[in-house]
């Protein structure tokens, strides 16, 4: 447990003594103030036409639900844009251990694989949770300028908070394939747009394939939570791709120990 | 403390190493002595447990390095040939870090850091970034690394590489200082280094030991042969063919020329001492005798021997 703790601090250390924290959680911020601002002055401009035909009308106005037409595909969006950029956190965690010779440092410590991995996407996790916690302004704008309901942000969070957790997985399986971040980097991101665009394709192909489309694609499994929904299958479909990749990375590690020898 | 048994490790078809064997005593110090691409650092790496060996066993303190690595890894200090260094942290940052992956207990760790960098003489830059020492702070920096929760056995890859002449007598002192209470094995492929610092030697070459002895021992064995170094001024071709017809010498090279000077390698037989001869025969046939002295085989020709085969030349 100490040895765990011992690597996560370093790696959480490493990430904001790097510019790569800081350049990703600001374009991250940037981004989804964007996509917020985008999204709210439409929803403005869409109120105040629904003021205005219901005085036409003398009609009482159409409730506008905030949290349906602006809080839902704001999370959507967010969990899009950390799609893109999780794999600059995560491009570096095992990559770089191996080009500058620090993995002979760890692999010859008595520390095992697991407390290596762990650590590894634990600071990635929590590095990311931070990222998360800071667009939770955006919410509180709404909040004092509205009154949406409180309990479909909480979930849409642990959804963005899952769905970040399985890209970050993935993200480190592919750093530990490769001693170049550069092509961990742009695995992990085409790996995480081709399960997206997987969720696209099932829109336009037979209702068996598209099922199965769907049942793959993350970005399918994130809207129930946007929602306001926690369905135990969903959880379980994050948790599974966690594990899944967690699982590789450490057979990966491990595999060192054991390729060469006949 | 180190027994290794026909250690054998493949990369692809071609063996890095190929049946290595050899023992080290508690508080010895061995030198790894060949040639780049020898096997030296692979041979290290498996004591190490960095990688498994195809074939052959290791055995670390009683330990075997595949089945009780974790065993193995508490008891080894280990220094690479890049050291392991973290560029962005802080010297006590990074020691303290390496103190609790190796296992020091919390309450010790202060005293251990301090006590290492003490000992490598890093302490007045113990709070700047590594990235920005200079490479012998880093060399050792990577010795305070492999030293900090006193290990019985250092495994040190070429720990003098790229330092200046005064920062390798000083890492050789200090290695000298630390086997006191320790085993120590380290690589390298410079010859004095060897001889001034190691009790025994284990000559490796493509992947084989070629030979294990003390330094001295070692020079005597290969020497088999006395050679003289001279200097004359004269004819080449004549001078050449009047020494090697000297009772006791065996051959005579030319090892270079300055205008009518010519140097010249002579090698004689063992016990017969042919110097006077050889400077009568000169001075009779009236050339210049500029310089004559015996030259004792080191080191460096017992590593060239028995690291170049025969017609390789």
């Amino acid at each position: 447990m100490t040895k765990y703790l011992a690597l996560l601090e370093r790696e959480l250390k490493s990430y904001f003594v790097s510019p790569v924290a800081y350049v990703v959680i600001g374009l991250f911020l940037a981004f989804c103030g964007l996509f917020f601002f985008n999204i709210v002055t439409w929803f403005d401009r869409v109120s105040m036409q629904a003021m205005m035909q219901s005085q036409y009308y003398r009609q009482p106005p159409q409730p506008m639900n905030v949290n349906m037409m602006a809080i839902r595909p704001l999370l959507g969006n967010i969990a899009f844009i950390a799609l893109i950029f999780i794999p600059g956190l995560t491009m570096r965690l095992i990559a770089e251990e191996k080009r500058q010779g620090t993995m002979e440092l760890l692999f010859t410590s008595p520390i095992n694989n697991w407390q290596m991995t762990l650590a590894k996407f634990s600071s990635a996790w929590i590095l990311y949770g931070v990222m998360l916690a800071l667009t939770l302004v955006y919410q509180g704008l709404l909040f004092i300028f509205g009154n949406p309901e409180f309990a479909p942000i909480v979930t849409g969070y642990l959804g963005l908070f899952l769905i970040g957790g399985s890209f970050i997985a993935l993200g480190l399986m592919f750093s530990a394939f490769t001693e170049n971040q550069i092509i961990a980097f742009v695995a992990t991101l085409a790996t995480n747009l081709i399960l997206l665009a997987l969720g696209w394709l099932s829109n336009f192909t037979s209702d068996t394939l598209s099922k199965f489309l769907d049942v793959i694609s993350p970005l399918d499994h994130f809207e129930d939570f946007a929602k306001g929904v926690i369905d135990t299958q969903h959880v379980v479909y994050y948790l599974s791709l966690i594990v899944g990749a967690l699982f590789i990375t450490y057979v990966s590690l491990e595999s060192s120990r054991w390729r060469g020898s006949r | 403390m180190i027994q290794v048994q026909n250690l054998t490790r493949y990369y692809g078809p071609v063996p890095a190493i190929d049946g290595v064997s050899f023992e080290v005593q508690t508080g010895e110090i061995v030198g790894f002595l060949g040639p780049n691409a020898a096997g030296k650092t692979t041979t290290m790496r498996i004591l190490t447990c960095f990688m498994p060996a195809s074939s052959g066993t290791a055995k670390v303190a009683g330990f075997d390095v595949r089945t009780h690595s974790m065993e193995v890894r508490r008891r080894i200090g280990y220094l690479p040939e890049n050291p392991p260094l973290y560029p962005e942290m802080t010297v006590t940052s990074y020691l303290d870090f390496v103190a609790k992956i190796k296992g020091v207990e919390s309450r010790d760790r202060k005293k251990r850091v301090a006590e290492v960098m003490d000992r490598t003489a890093i302490t007045d830059v113990k709070s700047s970034v590594i990235r920005k020492l200079s490479k012998g702070y880093k060399q050792r920096v990577g010795l305070a690394q492999a030293l900090v929760h006193n290990p019985e056995v250092l495994i040190l890859d070429e720990p003098t590489i790229g330092l200046d002449p005064k920062q390798i007598i000083e890492v050789r002192d200090l290695i000298r200082d630390l086997a006191q209470k320790r085993t120590v094995i380290l690589s390298t492929h410079i010859l004095p280094e060897v001889s001034a610092t190691c009790q025994r030697v284990v000559i490796i070459n493509k992947g084989k030991v070629v030979a294990e002895d003390t330094p001295k021992n070692l020079t005597t064995k290969v020497r088999g042969m006395n050679r003289l170094l001279v200097e004359i001024s004269g004819p080449k071709d004549e001078i050449q063919k009047k020494l090697s017809g000297l009772a006791g010498v065996k051959k005579v090279n030319v090892d270079g020329a300055a205008g009518n000077h010519f140097r010249f390698n002579i090698d004689c037989e063992l016990n017969h001492d042919v110097r006077a001869d050889l400077a009568k025969t000169v001075i009779h046939s009236g050339w210049g005798l500029l310089e004559l002295r015996s030259r004792d085989a080191n080191l460096e020709d017992v590593f060239l021997k028995l690291t170049t085969t025969e017609g390789e030349k």
